[in-house]
């Protein structure tokens, strides 16, 4: 089947969204400028007009309210921020209005707006330009919210997103961008809130979001090598969760790891735990464990965000230590050279 | 035709009004359990400014909201039975006094954020300018939603992009206590300052009516006729608290002399004695239009009151649209 990058597959979901249906909209800072967000809007405006791709002003707060509001007259707005951290300018609309007006007037209002967010780590984005706060938009009832990790993913999200009657906070990854995989050609459309289960095992139960589905890939591989064999669970959906499929799993293998991209207090890894714990105590053989960053800002430093950081090794560390083996994922993996920061040789900044 | 616009134009005025103080009157039998910012002494910029609107332009509002919902023709009952918190109401139940909404004669929401509904209206705005079509989006703020960050992008993207909307400043001199001393500087007006964004602006004596919907009358033709945002600024004061059924001139953040200046200035009175002078109606013309409203007020608080209280129970399900 054809390959696309993850980046490539956002770009055509977009474009048959905006082809089969003439609401659709797309704007944000910089979507129609020469980078064309990393690639994912490029052309956009050549093929569509400049009424529906647009440019705007650094107003995330009132540009998120225009999309609220262009959307209660039958418009589907798409936005963009380039990073997560300037969709935080805009929470007062995203939470008391887009994700109130369907309950709060009696079901009157639909508020089909896809806002999308792209997150990161690494080349020292540091503190404020690569935040993984998806547990926030996650505590808000009213949202839905997804974080794609395969191009198949996140054109079929995306799709399902953009037609979606709520709003979704669609979150991505920058370190996915680059990655390839199978997309079909047209239109099909990934039902928002179904997990997709990468590899199965009876050791363990991964469950994990994003990037950190790409690590875990990865620390699997080498895994497999010492007869450990996991089921892996990508969410691709934060809200709703596919508790069903997560519990089938703890149910079977008796061992759960969370692996998130953001820190973990109040995190989505931690409250998978805890439903998990709520659901599945009696099959539970060891205690759960999560994997996230550490309760502090980004640091920028490479020297600093080495150690920040969650990799492989790291999970392959903590799968061997719930199963009582002794495996060193550091000694086990060669990452040939590749310097931590980067999600591969592909990529040299600047952001 | 400038006379039946009067008598509509009072109509609303006297509605508004009733509508309010039945409120103020039967709060504390405590039925209506959610926060209630009354209108009183407001009315003639909501009446004024919906006057000028048509059926299928497009209204917001904010906290205090009453008075854009009556004005704009918003169905009374389901309003006092939100109120009530009843299945009957607006919203469902859902929503309360702040959340008014009634699709059917364009009043697409009022929300509590101060500003909050600002940048919906330019929404709107936008979504109408897509479909070719010639309606006016109106949105009602308070002098404090100035203070706020959004009003000035959503200014600043409406003139940009020649959005189609109405933006009404009631100055009614007060954030909940707080007065314009401590919030903006002295002698700056609102308005002055908004038009320095570049926004055609104008501005009022709320409390005569009549000259509010001659102004928004002016500027909603410009706007439908050059397809660009118009700011106003009228000049108001509310008669009772903040937020409930009661005065507070004796709490000490306004005085009593203040209250009676204005109360002098009642819009409502205004306005009758305007068309008594005119002639435009008589005494017991106005009689028979109180007594017909007076009658559809009580209506509909008896409405509220029978109506039943919405259950629980699978009330979650309807957080998302399926």
């Amino acid at each position: 089947m054809r390959k696309l990058k993850f980046s490539q597959a956002i770009n055509e979901a977009f474009e048959i969204a905006m082809q089969i249906n003439p609401n659709v909209i797309c704007y944000g800072l910089g979507v129609d400028d020469p980078k064309g967000v990393f690639g994912t809007t490029l052309g956009l405006k050549e093929k569509f007009g400049k009424d529906r791709v647009f440019d705007t002003p650094a107003s995330e707060n009132a540009m998120t309210g225009i999309a609220i509001g262009a959307s209660l007259n039958g418009i589907r707005p798409v936005m963009t921020h380039q990073r997560l951290d300037f969709s935080l300018l805009s929470m007062d609309q995203i939470i008391n209005n887009a994700a109130k007006f369907h309950f709060m007037f009696g079901g009157q209002h639909t508020v089909p707006i896809t806002i999308r967010m792209i997150t990161g780590r690494g080349w020292g984005q540091g503190p404020t330009h690569s935040q993984n706060l998806q547990s926030i938009f996650a505590h808000i009832p009213g949202l839905k919210v997804v974080m794609p990790t395969t191009a198949y993913d996140a054109k079929g999200l995306l799709l399902s997103s953009i037609f979606d009657d709520n709003p979704v906070i669609f979150i991505e990854h920058r370190w996915l961008h680059n990655l390839e995989s199978d997309v079909p050609e047209g239109d099909y459309r990934i039902e928002i809130g179904k997990s997709k289960k990468i590899s199965d095992g009876f050791d363990l139960t991964i469950v994990s979001m994003s990037y950190m589905t790409v690590e875990a890939i990865h620390a699997l591989e080498i895994l497999k090598k010492s007869d450990i064999h996991c089921d892996l669970i990508d969410i691709r959906s934060v809200k709703p969760m596919d508790w069903t499929t997560i519990f089938h799993s703890v149910k079977k293998t008796g061992r759960l790891l969370t692996l998130d991209t953001g820190v973990g207090q109040g995190s989505v890894s931690s409250d998978i735990i805890a439903e998990v714990c709520h659901n599945c105590w009696s099959s539970l053989k060891a205690q759960p464990e999560r994997l996230s960053l550490p309760d502090m800002p980004t640091p920028t430093s490479p020297s600093l965000t080495k150690h920040f950081y969650r990799r492989s090794e790291d999970i392959i560390n903590i799968v061997s230590k719930m199963l009582g083996k002794d495996l060193d994922g550091y000694a086990l993996i060669d990452r040939d050279g590749l310097p931590h920061d980067v999600p591969g040789d592909w990529f040299k900044g600047p952001f | 035709m400038e006379h039946t616009l009067k008598i509509n134009l009072f109509k609303k005025l006297f509605k508004i009004r009733t509508v309010e103080e039945t409120i103020a009157d039967k709060y504390t039998e405590w039925e209506m359990r959610c926060p209630t910012h009354l209108s009183t002494g407001q009315e003639g910029v909501a009446a004024g400014v919906c006057q000028a609107l048509e059926d299928d332009d497009f209204v917001f509002s904010s906290h205090r909201s009453h008075a854009h919902y009556i004005a704009k023709g918003g169905d009374i009952r389901k309003m006092i039975a939100e109120i009530y918190g009843k299945s009957t109401g607006c919203s469902a139940g859902r929503g309360g006094s702040m959340h008014l909404i009634d699709k059917s004669v364009g009043f697409l929401g009022s929300t509590s954020i101060v500003g909050g509904t600002i940048p919906l209206a330019a929404g709107v705005a936008l979504s109408v300018k897509l479909k070719n079509s010639s309606q006016v989006t109106c949105t009602f703020f308070g002098d404090a939603a100035v203070e706020e960050g959004v009003f000035y992008e959503t200014i600043n993207y409406a003139v940009t992009n020649k959005l189609p909307v109405l933006f009404i400043c009631e100055n009614n001199l007060y954030s909940v206590y707080s007065p314009l001393s401590v919030r903006q500087p002295e002698n700056r007006n609102i308005f002055e300052m908004v038009e320095g964004i570049g926004i055609s602006v104008d501005h009022g004596n709320g409390n005569d009516p009549w000259e509010v919907f001659e102004k928004s009358r002016n500027a909603v033709g410009k706007i439908r006729e050059l397809q660009i945002p118009i700011f106003l600024e009228f000049s108001t004061y509310r008669w009772r608290e903040h937020c409930g059924p009661f005065f507070d001139n004796d709490i000490g953040y306004r005085t009593e002399t203040e209250f009676l200046h204005w109360k002098e200035k009642d819009p409502l009175q205004f306005f009758e004695n305007m068309l008594l002078e005119q002639r435009v109606i008589d005494e017991s013309q106005i009689q028979s239009i109180k007594a017909g409203i007076i009658d559809e007020v009580n209506e509909a608080f008896q409405f509220a009151h029978d109506s039943d209280f919405p259950d629980f129970t699978g009330i979650q399900n309807s957080v998302y649209h399926s």
